[in-house]
């Protein structure tokens, strides 16, 4: 497939619709030198990728992605961030100041990869057109597997939950010291 | 649409997320690098259910539960973080020196 068959399907443009965006928001999520700004690209990431799992015809995931990330886990970065009176405004210090090796290990990281994924397209068939496009997941059948198939590591995410949920309060309440123990029960 | 135009993307997002991780010194920036590395993660699990059609979708359920681990992961490490900027008032991972050697 050449590429320009490629974009003759319009479909492909929807897909460039969604990249285009998600990859520049993650530059600057990883670029930008307000920790803010940089919690909201990543809004704009997830987004587009949510977009990109509708056009993979799984609309369930696109939506938990949706609820989890950009309703829960996003919030907290922002409340994370408010509370830890990270540098906010333009005052730069968020990254090194030598960047360079960690540029040099992100390209290697990229290079080795394209070179397996585009190696291994032709003999794999991976350059043939996607069968799932146009049809629909079936929510009842992830609910099924769930409960039948994956029943078991189901249960062990629930489990990781509820140990995160305690540890994460007792992580973040504060001790009284003995002093203030004292003064609490002299009242 | 193809599965390669997919692969590619996730690892274009996973190489930016690997160039945040190790540039950035802001804790709170850290994580926000490992989730898009986890984004890119999913992004391969569901296109490559797309092109498995597995009969039970066992992609799309990897990629629900990574999406759960990663929520409890957030939870935990903004904890971390904030016991951290409590007792030291600093928020950067090259200034946390305590369990150095």
């Amino acid at each position: 497939m050449t590429f320009s068959e490629w974009l003759a399907e319009p479909v492909n443009w929807a897909f460039l619709a969604l990249a285009l965006p998600c990859v520049l928001a993650a530059v600057r999520v990883v670029t930008s030198r307000n920790v803010v700004h940089a919690a909201l690209f990543l809004v704009l990431t997830l987004a587009a990728s949510a977009g990109l799992f509708i056009l993979l015809s799984a609309e369930f995931a696109a939506w938990v992605l949706v609820l989890v990330y950009i309703g829960a886990v996003v919030v907290l970065f922002l409340f994370g961030i408010m509370i830890t009176r990270a540098p906010l405004g333009r005052e730069g210090g968020l990254s090194h100041s030598a960047r360079w090796p960690a540029a040099l290990a992100a390209l290697a990281v990229l290079g080795l990869t394209l070179a397996l994924i585009l190696s291994a397209s032709e003999v794999a068939g991976w350059n043939e057109p996607l069968p799932a496009v146009g049809a629909r997941t079936d929510t009842g059948v992830l609910g099924e597997a769930f409960i039948n198939r994956f029943l078991i590591p189901f249960e062990a995410v629930g489990f990781i939950l509820l140990a995160a949920l305690i540890g994460g309060i007792t992580l973040a309440r504060k001790d009284r010291t003995p002093d203030e123990e004292r003064e609490e029960e002299s009242v | 649409m193809i599965l390669t135009q997919f692969l590619i993307l996730s690892a274009v997002l996973l190489a930016l997320g690997v160039y945040g991780l190790l540039s950035r010194r802001n804790a709170v920036t850290v994580l926000l690098s490992v989730e898009l590395m986890l984004a890119a993660v999913n992004i391969n699990l569901v296109a490559f259910e797309a092109f498995w059609r597995s009969s039970i979708a066992a992609g799309q359920i990897f990629a629900i539960f990574v999406i759960t681990v990663a929520a409890a992961e957030v939870g935990i490490g903004l904890a971390i973080i904030l016991l951290i900027f409590r007792n030291r008032a600093e928020g950067n991972v090259d200034e946390l020196d305590l369990m150095k050697w």
